[in-house]
């Protein structure tokens, strides 16, 4: 470190040209950035694309409410919010349509702001990435100039979108292990996860490799793999919970998203649910008035519901039924909802003093509240799942079907054998004692004659855990009157009493958490989606936003020469290195050691960062879109000034060839240039005429919009 | 294993010391390592073993046990000949079959449902197939274990968990594709590390064998399931490997390089795919009766099935006004063009009739060709003259069977937005101008007749300009899971927007019979795995459904019931011995451990007797071969989409049970060291070995009743004799 320090300070005696010079080249190039990214950034002042999908959370997190997000961690959202709350925006903006005109409270430039400076700060990063990777400042100027003048970036940078922030901090990470400073890993989306793997796995390799010099003692050994760990495991993950920590601090008031979440986490927000939980009696006992919901929440939350209407004689199919009361589950509150726990070896329906709880194993009678039937299965098919029982509320109509109504509470998730079963903590399975049935959310919904509620049925076969088996308890209290007319008085008056329930911090993260990997839009497929194979090629587009009057319109469109540079580069690159793989295994050494490493080291970040940005999307299912492939792209351009210094430094040996790649160079970036001029119109937005637009569509498969006369 | 690295002693000494221990101790690492003494009893042994425990009661139950219904049926169709498809490549089913026929069995009995009882027909030819096959597991795991530790007790006690497995021996004990399998992949691997340990003697007759018998066993591998495949990618790594190590040898001239590269391409490339390929040729040579699975197929392939109504077909050549057709989709697994009385579903377009593309024949699939200005009462009219349709006609194509006309219009498509929505529009043939289609044949000039199943043909939507195309994705439930239709605006010349016409009927015209192009070879070939792959993928689970987990696996979780629910049926269920399985996870964790720490300690440069180099060089190679196959095996159950099942870890699982008998062994070998006399070291080291063996024989005498059959109460109900054993809640016997 003193070294470096006295380098340093021997920089700062002599003023000489070359650290001006660097400086100069990155203060250029961040300007230059900054001009590209943040010029007329408040235009068009609508909302352009996916703005309307954040700007929703933008929104919420101005005004404290809850929601769950299942694109990634909250990190980009905050930053996103963070841009708003400087802006001074009270988050009242509907987000419903793209090409909606913004009113004047939402501060539209602060809200782009960030993600556009992120956007900018990435060309300054990719200079000093090639420097870190020891290339010259002739390679690093030309890896900057390639991220500057790539049409896709300067659009996905300039609006209130993740990608720019997402790339910046990717490239942050990257350089801080380069520099191998404290390497702080940050997490916008998942696929960040990605890189930081790529980033283990070097760190891994490098370490391998440190075991292998024997002069280190096994001390130091040590205390350079907890360095490493320290720094790449437990500052990223206790960064990590953090955010989470912020996210959930913030959000404290119930919203839209609630009822993904369990019954416990839902009470946890003010408003909502914990509004009606504040002050419920802990423990079930009998007597209690309960309601149940199912623990799944799909295909939407519901509760056990039963109403005076029977199952229909015969089905449609000509199925015959018992011809009993319906039992569903039914998606909104109400008063038939509610459900009265009955000791089967008693009469009474009201909760002694002292209350008798109900623990693991008890069985039990569920009572109907409004109509006092009995919920009931038997050896009937259900209406809709023909394998399973039918659930129905008992009616005694004197023919040989006898009640079988008793049920054994198991607590799923008990601690001892013992519990007692507990509103909205536990999570319980009713078995069936006469035929070992579990009532279960089949998930279908019913026709006509039962209201288009969820089907409620009895799962014989009942195959281990699932969620749609499991209920729990949400509205309690217990029982007072013993009258049929009092109970249902009791039954309509709202819940209210005084305890409050509050979960741990990991609690709430690990289901929030859980909740945000296994949540699946049930979204088809988007307009402007496309699969990743397209990608490479750039052989789709998104058109961001259109102008409803005159032809101008923002498309995410990447600079064809560039992309097309990069693939090629990728191909020369692992050509190359098979190639010098293969001789160095036969001891033919084409190029000087120092040289092979150099090559080495910029492939592992280069050619690794793009394969662990690109090959994941080829196993994933959900909808995919082409900003997905930007922190890959940028890895890939990344390697053409590597490719190119290569080449020239160690190909083209005599000094013509040397000057004939020159000259191509500079032809090549004039290319490069021009064909960012030629599509910068899409980008920022400027009105083009019918005739430009269609000059524009270099590709049949690209969707440019083009208005009929 | 930091207590070797005190002493540095030179070369010379060491070597010494290592020779003298070599004298009094046990022929484990000989300098040219042979094979131990005593090996050949040992294989006897276990292989009788294997035999009878696989064997035994082998007929019961005497009915269709699960997947039986499958794989049974399968067979029959190859001993009738009649075509049918399936997601699986042929082997497999092709061997079951033959078999089948050879023991006598004719390919009657139905194979309806599980539970079917066999009566008078023969099954036990079959069943006694997979089971001979199943019982060459444990010798195959035997002989591959003692080849890469050179050690009989690591051998016997991988011989011996793999015999006294419930799960391995319930699994192959029905008429199932697994055993088929795994005895191909186990082939594979063991055939791989033979030739290996023949490397250092190149091109010998020997080293050929193992080398060729590798390929053959992929192609078997292979031929019986894609998930073959992961033990392609196991060989092929090793292979890459080797080559490596070749190449890196200087004392190898370039050309011997060569030599050993083509011989590889020869025997792991060439002659495996040769034979996959035969295997095909077989399978469509044998199947060439019509069947069950036509629809899935081109109609130039299916006029090569006896029976289908496209072989030596008779119908009227050229398409006219009036005429009765379907249409067919060209691309891989198209279907026909179909419509049905139901909706499209409020939010997905119009709410119009649905149009889509269908795999089976049905008279839904059937259009009538009609003028797109006149209507056709007076085309059916006998007198009328015949008017053929010419390439560049505008055409009306009306649904029989509800009298729509096929219509698009602006609206999105339900799956593929960037396309137009395709629906069935107008009562009783009258629609709109939306109707109406362009009829062109591709590469053929304006005004030529066109031709029934010849022509590649091509429809033109003459308001939008689009073209009528099959996306290929599947629809949600409340398109009965068929295939989505689409008008593409973007003009190419795909296969999934062309059509050819496959029936036609046509009362005015005269039948001809017409010779269908014949499809080759490759192209029949060709479309068959696309079928399948696509079979593959579309086996997805449904909402709500509990399905088996890849993380429930190695616990063993849950198993599966083979046969009988109640208390009065007899109960068979795959589930594998705790205490095998349970020792095989724990080991794999061992393993790790043991691993690393010599890894570590052999990249620190620590100082190790030959005795331990040999043990670290068996936990490296021998132990990271075998774990690779283990996590070749698992870890790509965790990307797949489609349903899966418990018996999907068996293979996996062969991998693992060999890992725990080089594991333990070298473990045992290592801390017995430490004990100073050979002879108590000695004793100690056999009777561990001997202790996990008992265990593994213990455990296997309390749950043998899961493979060998259960009748009476439920394990949750105390008088059950398996009471005590329903060590999970999850598992249901």
């Amino acid at each position: 470190l003193g070294q470096t320090f006295d380098r340093m300070l021997g920089f700062l005696k002599n003023p000489v040209v070359v650290t001006a010079e660097i400086n100069v080249n990155l203060v250029a190039l961040t300007v230059m950035g900054l001009i590209s990214r943040l010029w007329g950034l408040s235009y068009p002042r609508a909302v352009v694309f996916d703005e309307v999908y954040y700007g929703q959370f933008v929104s919420l997190y101005m005004k404290r409410i809850f929601f769950v997000d299942d694109s990634g961690p909250p990190l980009g959202h905050m930053l996103l919010a963070l841009g708003g709350y400087l802006g001074g925006f009270d988050g009242n903006f509907l987000w419903n349509r793209i090409g909606a005109e913004y009113s004047m409270n939402v501060p539209v430039w602060s809200l782009r702001l960030l993600p556009a400076l992120a956007g900018a700060l990435c060309i300054p990063l990719a200079y000093q990435i090639l420097v870190e990777l020891q290339f010259s400042h002739c390679a690093a100027l030309g890896a900057a100039l390639l991220i500057l003048l790539e049409n896709s970036l300067i659009t996905q940078s300039r609006f209130m979108l993740l990608e720019s922030i997402l790339i910046f901090f990717i490239l942050l990470s990257v350089l801080s292990y380069l520099k191998f400073y404290n390497l702080q890993r940050h997490r916008v989306k998942y696929m960040g996860l990605f890189t930081y793997m790529l980033l283990l796995a070097i760190a891994g390799l490098h370490f391998w490799h440190m075991l292998g010099d024997w002069s280190l003692s096994n001390v130091s050994l040590l205390c350079h793999f907890l360095a490493r760990v320290l720094t790449l495991l437990i500052i990223p993950v206790a960064m990590y919970l953090s955010f989470f920590y912020v996210h959930l601090t913030l959000l404290y008031r119930s919203g839209p998203h609630d009822q993904i979440m369990t019954s416990a986490f839902q009470a946890s927000l003010e408003g909502g649910l914990a509004r009606i939980t504040q002050g419920q009696p802990l423990e079930v006992a009998y007597g209690s008035q309960i309601t149940l919901r199912n623990v799944l929440g799909k295909p939407m939350q519901c509760w056990l519901h039963s109403h005076t209407n029977t199952y229909p004689i015969r089905y449609e199919n000509g199925r015959g039924s018992s011809h009993q009361q319906q039992v569903t589950c039914y998606p909104f509150k109400d008063v038939n909802n509610w459900w009265i726990v009955k000791d089967p070896g008693m009469q009474q329906l009201v909760v002694s003093n002292p209350p008798r709880p109900v623990r693991h194993g008890h069985v039990v009678q569920l009572v109907h509240g409004i109509t006092t039937r009995y919920l009931n299965t038997h050896d009937v098919a259900a209406p809709l799942s023909p394998h399973s029982q039918e659930v129905s509320c008992y009616i005694d109509y004197n023919i040989s079907m006898p009640a079988q109504n008793l049920w054994r509470v198991e607590i799923v998730n008990r601690e001892s054998d013992t519990d007692v079963w507990k509103t909205i903590l536990s999570e319980v399975r009713f078995v069936h004692v006469n035929t070992s049935a579990v009532l279960k959310l089949s998930g279908a919904s019913l026709p006509e004659w039962g209201y288009r509620q969820l089907e409620v049925v009895g799962e014989k076969l009942s195959k281990g855990y699932h969620q749609s088996m499991v209920w729990n308890v949400e509205e309690h209290r217990y029982g007072k009157s013993q009258e049929q007319k009092e109970r249902e008085v009791e039954l309509h008056s709202p819940t209210r009493m005084d305890i409050s329930k509050n979960l741990s911090f990991m609690a709430k993260f690990t289901e929030l958490q859980w909740k945000i990997l296994t949540l699946k839009n049930e979204d088809t497929e988007h307009k402007y989606s496309s699969s990743a194979l397209d990608w490479i090629t750039m052989d789709t587009n998104i058109a961001y936003w259109l102008h409803p009057t005159s032809g101008a319109q923002i498309h995410l469109l990447g600079n064809v020469l560039t992309w097309a540079s990069a693939n090629i580069a990728a191909v020369v690159y692992v050509c190359l290195s098979l190639w010098y793989l293969v001789r160095r295994r036969r001891t033919i050494y084409d190029i000087p050691e120092d040289a092979w490493q150099l090559w080495v080291s910029a492939g592992q970040i280069c050619v690794g960062g793009w394969v662990v940005n690109y090959l994941p999307f080829f196993l994933m299912e959900k909808t995919l879109f082409l900003y997905h492939y930007l922190p890959a792209l940028t890895f890939q351009i990344l390697l053409i000034p590597v490719v190119l210094q290569h080449l020239s430094d160690h190909l083209c040996r005599s000094l013509l060839p040397q000057s004939m790649f020159s000259a191509l160079i500079v032809a090549w970036f004039s290319s490069v240039y021009l064909v960012y001029h030629t599509f910068s119109p899409v980008s920022y937005g400027e009105p083009l005429s019918v005739a430009e637009l269609k000059a524009l569509r270099w590709k049949d498969s690209w969707n440019i919009l083009i208005r009929k006369q | 294993m930091p207590a070797a690295g005190g002493g540095r002693a030179g070369p010379g000494p060491l070597r010494q010391r290592g020779a003298r221990r070599l004298q009094g101790a046990p022929p484990a690492s000989p300098p040219a390592p042979r094979p131990p003494a005593g090996w050949r009893a040992a294989l006897g042994l276990v292989t009788v073993l294997s035999f009878a425990s696989r064997f035994h009661r082998l007929p019961e139950p005497p009915h269709v046990c699960w997947d039986e219904t499958h794989f049974g049926k399968m067979g029959s169709y190859y001993i009738n000949r009649t075509f049918f498809f399936d997601v699986h490549p042929p082997l497999g089913k092709m061997l079951i079959g033959l078999a089948g026929y050879l023991s006598g069995y004719d390919g009657t009995f139905p194979f309806q449902k599980p539970g079917d009882r066999y009566e008078q027909h023969n099954y036990m030819g079959m069943r006694g197939f997979c089971a001979f096959l199943g019982s060459c597991l444990v010798p195959f795991a035997y002989l591959t274990v003692l080849e890469l530790s050179k050690s009989l007790p690591a051998a016997l006690l991988t011989a011996f968990i793999l015999i006294f497995d419930t799960g391995c021996i319930t699994l192959s004990q029905y008429i199932l594709l697994d055993p088929i399998l795994m005895f191909f992949l186990m082939g594979a691997v063991l055939s791989m590390v033979k030739s290996n340990s023949c490397a250092d003697r190149p091109f010998s007759a020997s080293w050929w064998l193992w080398l060729s018998l590798t390929g053959v066993n992929l192609a078997g591998a292979m031929g019986v399931k894609f998930v073959g495949l992961f033990v392609v990618l196991l060989v092929g790594l090793n292979t890459i490997h080797d080559l490596w190590d070749l190449l890196g040898n200087l004392s190898l001239s370039l050309v011997m390089f060569g030599k050993h590269f083509l011989a590889r391409v020869l025997c792991l490339i060439v002659l495996p795919l040769t034979l996959y390929v035969a295997m095909f040729a077989v399978h469509f040579a044998v199947l060439n009766k019509s069947g069950p699975g036509d629809g899935f197929f081109s109609s130039a392939f299916q006029s090569q099935l006896i029976g289908n109504n496209l072989h030596n077909v008779s119908i009227p050549e050229h398409l006219a006004y009036g005429s009765v057709v379907t249409m067919k989709n060209l691309r891989m697994a198209g279907g026909y063009l179909h419509s049905h009385w139901h909706l499209y579903p409020e939010g997905v377009g119009a709410r119009q009739q649905q149009v889509t593309a269908y795999l089976h024949k049905d008279l839904n699939n059937l259009w009538i060709i009609k003028k797109h200005d006149s209507d056709t009462a007076d085309l059916l009219d006998s007198s009328s003259p015949v008017e053929f349709v010419r390439h560049g006609d505008i055409i009306r194509l009306e649904h029989k069977e509800t009298s729509r006309n096929l219509h698009s219009h602006q609206h999105e498509a339900p799956l593929t937005r960037k396309h137009f929505q395709v629906t069935g529009y107008g009562i009783n043939g009258t629609g709109d101008s939306n109707d109406f289609w362009r009829i062109e044949v591709v590469g053929r000039r304006a005004g030529k007749l066109i031709k029934v199943l010849r022509s590649r043909v091509r429809l033109t939507h003459v308001a939008t300009g689009c073209i009528l195309g099959s996306s290929g994705k599947t629809l949600p439930k409340w398109g009965w899971e068929q295939v989505e239709v689409t008008c593409t605006p973007y003009v190419k010349d795909t296969p999934n927007s062309l059509w050819n016409f496959e029936d036609h009927i046509n009362p005015k015209l005269p039948n001809i019979s017409l010779d269908v192009l014949k499809p080759s070879f490759a192209e029949i070939l060709l479309e068959s795995h696309m079928v399948m792959i696509r079979g593959n993928s579309g086996l997805k689970p449904k909402d709500n459904e509990v399905t088996s987990k890849p993380w429930h696996w190695p616990i063993n979780y849950q198993g599966l019931r083979f046969s009988g629910v109640n208390e009065t049926d007899y109960r068979v269920y795959l589930l594998g011995n705790p205490v095998v399985w349970w020792l095989n996870l724990f080991t794999i964790g061992l393993y790790l451990l043991i691993a690393i720490s010599t890894a570590v300690a052999l990249k620190r440069g620590v100082q190790l007797t030959s005795e331990l180099k040999e043990l670290s060089r068996v936990v490296l190679c021998g132990g990271g071969q075998v774990a690779l196959g283990w996590l070749l095996h698992y870890l790509p159950f965790f990307m797949m989409g489609r349903v899966l099942y418990f018996h999907h870890y068996f293979p996996a699982m062969l991998f693992s049970s060999m890992l725990t008998g080089i594991t333990w062994d070298t473990l045992l070998k290592f801390f017995s060291r430490f004990l100073s006399p050979t002879t108590t070291a000695r004793k100690v080291y056999g009777g561990g070995i001997l202790a996990l063996i008992l265990l593994i024989t213990y455990s296997f005498y309390l749950f043998h009743p899961l493979s060998y059959g259960m009748i009476g109460p439920m394990a949750s109900d105390p008088s059950s004799p398996m009471a005590g054993l329903r060590w999970m809640d999850s598992w249901e016997f």
